[in-house]
């Protein structure tokens, strides 16, 4: 095929950064709570873990939630997603439920995974996600596997592929970008560039630009604000049609923020990020707090509403955290289960192969 | 019945099931209009067409993780891997992705998805093109792993891999392409972890897999010269294994050597060998030998790379020294 024309960089500006509201009130609520419960969600976790109540790795999505849900709130059930090892805000913005998410987290029956993922591979399969890899782009060429299915079943699904910066250093990322604009398949790989790779400034671990790199494949590459809801919801609107229509793959560099450290233990960072950065993303840059303002401005909503919902999104996830706590573990049983899948149609025919 | 070489019998194994399942199909390096460098899908293409017949770039990991991909979500890829030293290349997207996302989902996701590739020494192709690595994918929980040792096996095997909804990996001998056995015309499938008793013997028990399945037979000729009766047993797919038949003649012969294209350290011959060692130790009357390839990267000169894996020969002698009682004490 050939490299598609010019690709466009730029940052987009969104309806948060001047434009009157378009669009109805309720998508913009929507939008909102997605954003809220994200952050609920994590500030539970995080508890849970402080408290040790929570074993292993988890690593906090807040600060990254108008990426997840400016995304999310553009696809359907029916369009895939894979997530990372940061993945309760992809999990959360594409459909799931905080019981069996707090249930994953602690390693309970109940659990979306029944507890054998965790925090590292959780996801509500039922919604479209493909599960949250812990290998750094591992993902990769799952998302772009997904988006060759839909276009030899003949569907119009799209798949977004998220990851971070420090996954740009992967190379299958690249293998699979060729394939993908080769064969113009309906994938968006959407980097949530936070500014670090671990424990490492991007600056650091990324030579030249990372929009250039999707643009030598010839994909249209996008940057945009990743802490404005939806100046990410248009622009991934707009991309999601077009890939219907087979006109993808595209590229999109969210700039964002980890509020927390790499993981929930890497308390002590000032070896690598600056108190007084993170203390300058969290009051000016806050994507809930900055869209909440602009809802009020705009009359949308207002801030007792916006409270309220607050204390109501609070209590759920706190009501959730209770009742996983007192779910119960999966049987000893289960250990074995679901390493292979059973086939009955294959086992079907092999019976009446014996038969004949 | 008609007789048809490995490589014609991949490639209608693949075809029928195409033909069935409009899921099903294929990518890799050179399947289209090349067929592979084997040739084993020539005609393909024609068939089905560019977009079931997927040529792609020489990218292993993605091509492998697309493959991963796409059979999560409805489709069920057969992918190709041209060599099966390319292994090291696809681990991550093959032991870390497809083997693990049905656990790792509890269940709700799974991989239909066939691998494909080969193994065997012998073809001067040195270390990087000659190596039988099946002991590593075995080793990993959530991948099967089918040997087949004939043209027969090949397409019965294939056919049952490609049904099977979790990821599988089939590796063929690439020294067996143009080897002909009889293949019916019908449709038949083979079950998997269901070992073949080739020859029916009562003196020792000869386990080959794979390219190994040829030598055991031929060594068996050679004993039976001797009076010595061999029994030979295929177990055909090593994941799951079928570990009752084996058993079960070794409890009759109470001797068995097992035989394997790996390299012998750590890997099939060893485990097989264990099994045997703790399930059916009293019955017994000699230690079970292992005979893989040498423990040395797969050199290129005639002269060396003959020396590396087991022939006939060798297994006969190991097999006569384990009938007549010379192996107590060796050490």
């Amino acid at each position: 095929m050939a490299a598609k024309a010019a690709a466009k960089t730029g940052t987009q500006k969104g309806a948060q950064t001047g434009k009157a509201p378009k669009g109805n009130a309720e998508d913009y609520l929507r939008m909102y709570r997605q954003m809220a419960r994200i952050r609920a969600f994590e500030d539970n976790a995080n508890q849970l873990y402080l408290a040790g109540k929570m074993q292993g790795l988890t690593h906090m999505y807040s600060g990254q939630e108008a990426v997840a849900v400016g995304i999310c709130e553009a696809l359907t059930d029916a369009d895939k997603i894979t997530s990372t090892h940061r993945g309760h805000g992809h999990c959360v913005a594409k459909g799931a439920d905080f019981t069996a998410m707090f249930c994953e987290l602690l390693g309970k029956e109940e659990g979306y995974c029944r507890g054998k993922g965790g925090s590292m591979h959780i996801a509500d399969q039922s919604h479209g996600n493909l599960g949250a890899n812990a290998i750094v782009g591992g993902s990769m060429g799952i998302a772009t596997g997904a988006a060759l299915s839909a276009q030899l079943r003949g569907t119009d699904e799209v798949t977004v592929c998220f990851f971070g910066d420090g996954a740009t250093a992967q190379g299958i990322w690249y293998e699979v970008m060729n394939m993908a604009a080769l064969w113009n398949l309906p994938v968006i790989y959407a980097c949530e560039n936070n500014g670090y790779s671990e424990y490492t400034k991007t600056a650091e671990i990324a030579a030249g630009s990372l929009t250039a790199r999707a643009e030598a494949f010839g994909i249209e590459a996008h940057k945009v604000d990743g802490q404005d809801v939806l100046a990410v919801n248009e622009l991934t609107t707009k991309l999601v049609a077009r890939a219907r229509k087979g006109e993808g793959p595209f590229f999109i560099e969210l700039d964002t923020y980890r509020y927390h450290g790499h993981h929930v233990g890497d308390i002590n960072r000032e070896y690598y990020r600056a108190k007084d950065e993170e203390a300058q993303w969290k009051t000016d840059r806050d994507p809930i707090l900055n869209f909440g303002k602009w809802l009020t401005e705009q009359g949308v909503v207002t801030e007792d509403d916006l409270v309220a919902m607050n204390d109501e999104i609070r209590a759920d996830a706190e009501a959730a955290v209770a009742y996983a706590e007192a779910a119960a573990y999966p049987g000893g049983h289960e250990v074995d289960m679901h390493v292979y899948v059973d086939s009955p149609e294959l086992d079907a025919a092999l019976r009446g192969q014996t038969a004949a | 019945m008609r007789e048809i070489t490995l490589s014609k019998a991949v490639n209608e194994a693949i075809a029928e099931e195409m033909r069935r399942d409009p899921n099903v199909f294929l990518l890799g390096e050179d399947v289209a209009e090349a067929g592979t460098p084997f040739k084993v899908l020539a005609g393909l293409v024609e068939e089905f067409g560019p977009k079931r017949v997927l040529d792609t770039p020489i990218s292993e990991p993605g091509f492998v993780g697309i493959a991963v991909g796409a059979a999560l979500t409805g489709s069920r890829p057969i992918v190709d891997l041209m060599f099966g030293d390319f292994l090291f290349l696809v681990m991550d997207q093959l032991c870390n992705q497809a083997a693990k996302a049905c656990y790792m989902s509890g269940g709700k996701l799974n991989v239909p998805m066939v691998l494909r590739t080969n193994l065997g020494a012998t073809r001067r192709s040195a270390a990087q093109h000659s190596q039988s690595l099946h002991a590593l994918v075995a080793h990993i929980p959530g991948l099967k792993v089918a040997l087949p040792s004939s043209a027969y096996e090949a397409k019965g095997l294939m056919k049952t891999a490609i049904r099977d909804n979790n990821p599988v990996v089939i590796f063929e001998d690439k020294l067996m392409y143009q080897d002909k056995a009889p293949v019916p015309e019908g449709e038949y499938l083979i079950p998997f972890g269901k070992a073949n008793i080739k020859r029916e013997g009562r003196d020792i028990t000869l386990i080959g897999t794979s390219s190994m399945v040829q030598v055991a037979e031929k060594a068996a000729d050679l004993l039976a010269r001797d009076g010595i009766s061999a029994e030979v047993i295929d177990p055909r797919t090593i994941v799951p294994l079928d570990e009752e038949t084996i058993l079960a003649s070794v409890r009759k012969t109470s001797r068995a050597i097992v035989i394997d294209e790996g390299h012998q350290s750590y890997g099939i011959t060893g485990e097989i060998a264990s099994r045997i060692s703790e399930k059916a130790f009293y019955y017994l009357d000699a230690p079970v030998l292992r005979m893989g390839a040498m423990d040395v990267p797969v050199p290129f000169s005639p002269a060396l790379e003959d020396l590396t894996v087991p022939t006939p020969e060798a297994v006969a002698e190991r097999a006569r020294q384990s009938v007549r009682g010379e192996l107590f004490h060796a050490a």
